[in-house]
């Protein structure tokens, strides 16, 4: 019924013998040509710490860098991979603020010179009730926090995504309060032990490529055990932070977003249910997973809570 | 100048063919993989989108036939309904078969839990009746006053089609509005024929 080529498909084997003649032809290319953008996912220190279930299939790059909800470009899914082509994320540097030893900004060139990449295959679940399976890379979260010392009380972060209008599309229209799309710029947030967990990373690429504008050039979160929307884009700011910050969709609309967002089957958001989810490029749906798949690593950061009460 | 009545039965069949198009396209797109990233969700959309604007075009040629000049647009407007309901019918099998593949029991928790699904399938079941006596034999035989009243239930399936449009949608609700404030309209305007006729509701 629904046709998808063959070559849409990329099954895990074939990505590991791509990223290896990347890894081996085109870094060595990447540093013939001096400071390519590209060459700092093409290093020799790639570790690969991803695992991958049986029934979980990467997702192509076609369907993750033209199906994206990045309403900063526009809110058709398409919208980003047509409208991005103006923001230019280089050079990039990030805003380190609040509760926190040493503040200030730090270059993006310079994180990305210091630390290892790594690979990361993770599921992504929309709120919206879609998934795929993403290689990303980039590395963990808390290689920043460590680095940057937060004060004792920053029990929270806080992250904003950068506000261009000139080359975002989606922040320039108008009337944008009365058509209900969201006040900028993008806000979101973490609890410090949910930012300091080992699967929750700062991402700079996918499949061996630099993120593309669509998908958040050219840093992003990822915490893969909540809804997509928590994986903030193009971030400028890090924000550390006593109290439970401000995030946009939970300001937008409280009652449908919560600050947590954990991926929950059993927690329905109010217009849709939280049950089962389609993969993108699957005919059936399959159910979703508590965590999204990833309750043994991180179902302890919860253990006294109510997750109906804190969705 | 009054649109003469062979010219609309000329028109008729013409109308017929591209009211029956986007179904056709829409469906051979799906079949051949050719419906974006998510084609499921998105042949869901097209079906139930067009449809609404259909329910909200049958709405206008009551209005737009009470112009002496357009009065012989009203023949078209069984037609019209009949395919607003046609594309309901393909909006609901999708997202009966195609969604989530006959699974009752999540469906009926759907129907029942979520308020723009409920919404949306009170319109659809409001619609068979419509649908069922839209044809001279059976005019005839329940008479048109009876008729009548049960066409009059597109005043109850129109806002509610809208609004289960306004429910799904989670930003940019500027579409749905637009349709909302032409129903609106649309309605208001038959009460007020209503009052100043002192007659029946017009139809």
């Amino acid at each position: 019924m629904i046709k998808i080529l063959p070559s849409e498909i990329t099954n895990r084997k074939d990505y590991m013998k791509r990223r290896n003649f990347i890894k081996g032809g085109l870094a060595s290319m990447a540093m013939t040509l001096s400071s390519g953008a590209l060459a700092f996912h093409n290093k020799d220190n790639l570790i690969n710490k991803s695992t991958l279930d049986l029934n979980d299939k990467l997702n192509s790059y076609y369907e993750i860098t033209n199906y994206n909800n990045y309403y900063e470009f526009g809110m058709g899914k398409s919208d980003p991979a047509t409208n991005s082509g103006e923001f230019n994320p280089r050079p990039w540097s990030i805003k380190i603020e609040g509760l926190v030893h040493k503040p200030g900004t730090i270059d993006l060139e310079h994180i990305l010179s210091n630390i290892t990449i790594e690979d990361r295959i993770y599921r992504l679940r929309c709120v919206e009730g879609w998934s795929m399976v993403i290689p990303w890379q980039g590395f963990s979260l808390s290689k920043i926090i460590d680095i940057v010392q937060p004060y004792a009380d920053a029990n929270y972060i806080q992250f904003e995504t950068v506000y261009r209008p000139d080359e975002m599309p989606g922040q320039k229209r108008l009337f944008n309060e009365f058509r209900g799309v969201l006040p900028w710029p993008y806000l979101e947030g973490l609890r410090m032990d949910e930012a300091m967990h080992p699967l929750t990373i700062l991402s700079t690429g996918l499949y061996g490529h630099d993120l593309l504008n669509q998908n958040g050039a050219p840093i992003r979160l990822v915490v893969p055990w909540k809804y997509g929307f928590k994986s903030i884009k193009s971030i400028v700011t890090i924000r550390f932070v006593a109290k439970e910050p401000i995030t946009t969709w939970s300001k937008v609309n409280p009652r449908e977003y919560g600050f947590y967002s954990n991926v929950n089957p059993n927690v329905d958001h109010p217009r849709w249910s939280q049950a089962t989810e389609r993969r993108i490029g699957e005919f059936k749906r399959r159910e979703t997973l508590m965590f999204n798949g990833y309750e043994d690593e991180v179902s302890d950061l919860y253990k006294n809570m109510d997750l109906i009460k804190y969705y | 100048m009054y649109i003469k009545l062979n010219l609309v039965k000329k028109i008729k069949p013409l109308l017929f063919f591209l009211l029956l198009t986007p179904s056709i396209y829409w469906t051979t797109k799906f079949y051949l993989g050719d419906m974006g990233i998510n084609p499921i969700d998105k042949i869901i959309r097209e079906f139930g989108n067009f449809s609404l604007r259909l329910i909200i075009f049958t709405l206008f040629i009551t209005p737009l036939a009470k112009i002496k000049a357009l009065r012989s647009i009203e023949i078209l407007r069984r037609m019209i309904g009949l395919f607003a309901f046609y594309y309901i019918c393909l909006h609901f099998i999708s997202y009966i078969f195609l969604d989530h593949f006959f699974n009752w029991n999540y469906i009926l928790k759907d129907v029942y839990k979520r308020p723009f699904i409920t919404f949306g399938f009170t319109s659809f079941i409001l619609c068979i009746p419509l649908a069922a006596t839209s044809n001279n034999k059976l005019i005839k035989r329940i008479g048109y006053k009876i008729w009548k009243k049960i066409h009059r239930l597109i005043y109850f399936i129109a806002p509610l089609a809208a609004l289960h449009y306004y429910l799904l949608t989670k930003a940019d609700k500027t579409e749905p509005l637009i349709y909302i404030i032409l129903i609106v309209i649309l309605l208001v305007f038959r009460i007020f024929y209503y009052l100043s006729k002192k007659d029946s509701l017009p139809r």
